[in-house]
């Protein structure tokens, strides 16, 4: 048995999960039509393929991958496209995102596919089928799975399958693993021989015991020597992927690290699950296992198409009259849906339809009391407390130094507090206007660069202008001297005196261009070493800057 | 539209400062029984006080009442100045205290949560300052045998400031056990001969080392209930018993026993309740002991060579300023960061 390395803080929020687990997964019922974003995934958005008014296949690709990181979008059905246009999106900002809007003929009528021969295959290309799968990461992240399925020059040695779903509410992972655990493990296998790596744990949490028998019988059945279950304690966060790789390895991955430069890479279940289906089945991203639980008569996981319109899909499990609102995901860090009418993506794990009487507005916020329970149950190890007070006081370099960027927002504190302050409202506001500041800063930097380069040249055109006016004159003296006698000596002095003077003002112009700033003369070898420092260091965080946005995706259950 | 998380714990503010002042009843029970009722009288005089303050101060400032008078912080502060203040005292001794406490060391600084000192303490210094006599004049416990005045005798005294006849202040109060044991050892006496006196119990004085086993017992409650951390307690206690007993191994003859000094004066219900103060004291664990330690090593130093019976107040307002700086030295390390890992 190997260790479990607990991580500290965690809290123990009622789990609800036992609502949804009763009964197997079901196909959800084929909707109306289907509203399919065509940005589902962390990067650029698809790019639309198909005309409105033509007929589509099932798994038949409908928008293309754009860039590098990016990933493919399918027709989850057969059907006609009725539109491609702006519509109401999963997202918490309410703004609409570009979907095709497909009306299913009811055939259901698969495109010609089929599995490959995974074994033999090169890596590259399994990757790229991952790709043109539209497989992401289904833990809520949606990280195109095929760029994680490659350990880069680094060398893995862990490879994680998340299991833990330590949320509230939500159970998609659960039920798959209790019924599906033999192909997920299969699909773990060639995450692992992707990425080269010497072991896969899955984690799982012991609150869910039927998974972990259904798992462990799978390893053992598949005679998966390199594969272990491991059971970790019921804590949220545990599911937060850097909560479950220090549970699982006690290695702990710091904000702005690639896990992968520590050897461990980390995936949830159901990706490994539609890798499987993706390479072996040759079947894209079209559906996913979706918990609807909560103000509903009967909670349970569906097998659900993408694209299928909220509302359709919440009223199967029969919402109850004072539904008001949908959450997608948990209730720790799930979103407030803007749209009943929004499509199911890749990334809804668990809708949650919610009431006044299920999830209460929050009470009037108390000052702060400094009581400390926030940074004790904080998983990352951070000073709620001091943060909120730098957020709040719009003190960012302090709420930065504190490691702000370091809060997974994961919702422990606020859940604590007993002063029913919004912590993580707090905190997002201040890396929103951090962000926003970086962005301020980049874009007047990039300014004074170029009114600096601007100036630059002016003074060199005036310099060089100079230089040849002098040279002109010269040449015209030395002319006058040479052919001309002195009819006049003393104009012809002034001449020379006049060529003389300008020669000197060329001069002096010359050398002001070339002199340095005066605070920058002379400097001792003190302050040079600590410019070169600085000049160090800028170039580290220009370069981290450029790196950061790729690799710190919070792989979150 | 709300955000995540949609989930809250049921707690709150008033919850927490509702079981601290429940953590008090034990040793504010046997301080009846020791002392009789009139600490009672404080409490409530006390109570009134601090909420009519709270009441004004929040109107002055534009601040909701509802909410800042149901927190219950105001009556914490009232109930821990009523009992650092003598019971047989007139009633404007305790009004002015909480008043003040309330007024210039809660509200003056932004109000709950704002404050850089412990308000109860802040009232406690005012008045030991202002009024020293008034400060100094302790019921004698019940064992002592010493004359005593009824329930409504003390009523007149506190409200009337009428004696019986032919009585005087001094003749049924005494100084505190600590007060005692400097006066005495000034004069030359040794520790044996002083704890050999009457008003001296088993471990310091007969009744009031009981009233501080009781409020240990109320502090072992909120440690049970994780309401304060062990790291205040234990590091006060802790340097508080070094310090004492490092003079006492020393000197026996001059320094008395460390249990003497944790079980006399405010030792106890500092350690547990106002130490504890989440508002001024560190947030960090290694803070926490530091600021711990240090008002444990204050309160000796004040009570063996300072100007003042008890220590307590001052060490506590002495680390109370210390507290930003501790803090920004104690940051623990995030995640990642620890070097650990791997």
């Amino acid at each position: 048995m190997r260790p479990i390395h607990a991580f500290h803080g965690g809290v123990h929020p009622p789990t609800h999960k036992d609502e949804s687990t009763r009964t197997p997964i079901v196909q959800a019922a084929m909707p109306g039509k289907l509203v399919i974003p065509l940005s589902q995934h962390m990067g650029t958005r698809a790019r639309p393929m198909v005309q409105v008014g033509e007929h589509v296949l099932k798994g038949q690709k409908i928008g293309k991958p754009e860039g590098r990181m990016s990933s493919a979008v399918h027709a989850s059905t057969s059907g006609t496209i009725a539109a491609i246009d702006m519509q109401p999106v999963t997202h918490p900002s309410c703004l609409p995102d570009l979907c095709i809007t497909l009306i299913p003929d009811g055939k259901d009528e698969w495109k010609e596919h089929h599995g490959m021969d995974v074994e033999n295959l090169p890596h590259a290309e399994l990757r790229h089928l991952l790709r043109k799968a539209g497989v992401v990461g289904m833990g809520g992240a949606v990280f195109p799975s095929d760029l994680k399925a490659d350990a880069h020059r680094y060398r893995v040695r862990t490879l994680i399958l998340n299991g833990a779903e330590c949320e509230p509410y939500i159970t998609c992972d659960d039920m798959l693993m209790r019924e599906r655990a033999a192909d997920i493990l299969r699909g773990a296998e060639l995450l692992r021989e992707l990425l080269q790596a010497e072991e896969v744990l899955i984690g799982i949490e012991d609150n869910k015991p039927q998974a972990i028998a259904a798992m462990r019988q799978a390893v053992q059945d598949g005679g998966r020597g390199r594969m272990e279950v491991m059971v970790v304690p019921t804590l949220y966060p545990s599911g937060g992927a850097k909560q479950l790789i220090r549970l699982l390895t006690g290695i702990e991955v710091p904000h702005g690290v690639r896990s992968t430069a520590m050897g461990v890479q980390c995936f949830n279940v159901a990706t490994a699950w539609s890798v499987w289906r993706a390479l072996a089945h040759g079947e894209p991203l079209i559906s996913r296992i979706v918990t609807v639980t909560g103000n509903v008569e009967h909670p349970q996981n569906f097998e659900v198409l993408i694209g299928t319109p909220l509302d359709e899909l919440v009223a199967q499990a029969g919402a109850k009259p004072d539904t008001d609102r949908y959450i997608m995901g948990g209730p720790m860090m799930g979103v407030e849906l803007p749209s009943f009418a929004a499509g199911i993506t890749k990334a809804a794990n668990c809708i949650i339809a919610s009431s006044p009487a299920l999830f209460p507005p929050p009470l009037p916020a108390l000052p702060c009391i400094r009581c400390t329970r926030c940074a004790e149950v904080c998983p990352q190890d951070l000073q709620p407390q001091d943060l909120y007070w730098f957020a709040k006081s719009s003190n960012f370099n302090k709420a930065q130094e504190f490691n702000l960027a370091d809060c997974i927002e994961c919702g422990a504190c606020a859940y604590v507090c007993p002063s029913h302050i919004p912590l993580v409202q707090y905190y997002r506001y201040a890396k929103s206007e951090i962000h926003e500041r970086a962005q301020d800063k980049q874009a007047a930097d990039l300014a004074r660069e170029r009114h600096e380069f601007h100036q630059l040249r002016l003074e060199r055109d005036k310099q060089e202008k100079a230089e040849k006016l002098a040279q002109k004159e010269r040449e015209a003296a030395a002319k006058a001297v040479a052919s001309a006698a002195p009819v006049n000596p003393q104009a012809a002095t002034d001449d020379t005196q006049q060529i003389r003077i300008d020669a000197a003002i060329a001069r002096a112009t010359a050398q002001a261009a070339a002199a340095q700033p005066q605070n920058t003369t002379q400097l001792t070898p003190g302050q040079q070493a600590e410019i070169t420092e600085i000049e160090a260091r800028r170039a580290k965080i220009r370069e981290l800057a450029a790196g950061a946005g790729a690799e710190d995706e919070p792989h979150k259950q | 539209m709300f955000s995540s998380p949609f989930l809250t714990k049921p707690s709150s503010v008033s919850q927490i400062m509702l079981q601290v002042l429940l953590a008090l009843i034990p040793g504010i029970a046997l301080y009846v029984w020791y002392f009789g009722p009139a600490i009672l009288v404080s409490i409530a005089l006390a109570s009134i006080t601090a909420l009519a303050t709270e009441a004004a101060m929040l109107k002055l400032r534009e601040r909701p009442l509802r909410p800042f008078l149901s927190d219950n912080s105001a009556l914490l502060t009232a109930w821990l100045l009523a009992l650092s203040i003598p019971p047989l005292a007139p009633w404007w001794l305790v009004v002015v205290g909480t008043a003040f406490a309330i007024a210039v060391s809660k509200h003056l600084y932004g109000g709950l949560g704002s404050n850089p000192f412990n308000p109860a303490m802040v009232g406690y210094a005012a008045l030991i300052i202002s009024f020293p006599v008034h400060m100094t004049h302790w019921l004698t416990p019940h064992p002592v045998g010493h004359l005593e005045l009824s329930f409504v005798q003390q009523l007149d005294y506190i409200f009337g400031g009428v004696l019986p006849a032919g009585l005087t202040l001094d003749a049924v109060t005494m100084a505190t056990p600590l007060d005692t044991l400097k006066t005495q050892l000034h004069l030359g006496l040794s520790v044996n001969d002083i704890r050999d006196m009457p008003i001296y119990g088993r471990l310091a004085g007969k009744g009031s080392e009981m009233v501080a086993i009781g409020f240990a017992l109320g502090g072992l409650y909120l440690l049970i209930k994780r309401i304060i951390s062990w790291h205040l307690p234990a590091a006060y206690l802790g340097a508080l018993f070094i310090t004492a007993g490092i003079f006492h191994l020393i000197d026996p003859t001059h320094y008395v026993a460390p249990l003497f000094h944790w079980f006399s004066g405010a030792a106890m219900i500092g350690a547990f309740f106002i130490l504890t103060d989440p508002v001024t004291s560190p947030t960090t664990p290694k803070g926490k002991l530091i600021f711990a330690t240090g008002a444990g090593v204050l309160t000796y130093l004040i009570r063996a060579f300072g100007g003042f019976p008890d220590g307590m107040a001052f060490a506590t307002l002495l680390m109370n300023i210390c507290v930003p700086l501790i803090d920004a030295w104690t940051q623990p390390p995030v995640f990642g960061q620890k070097g650990g890992g791997k």
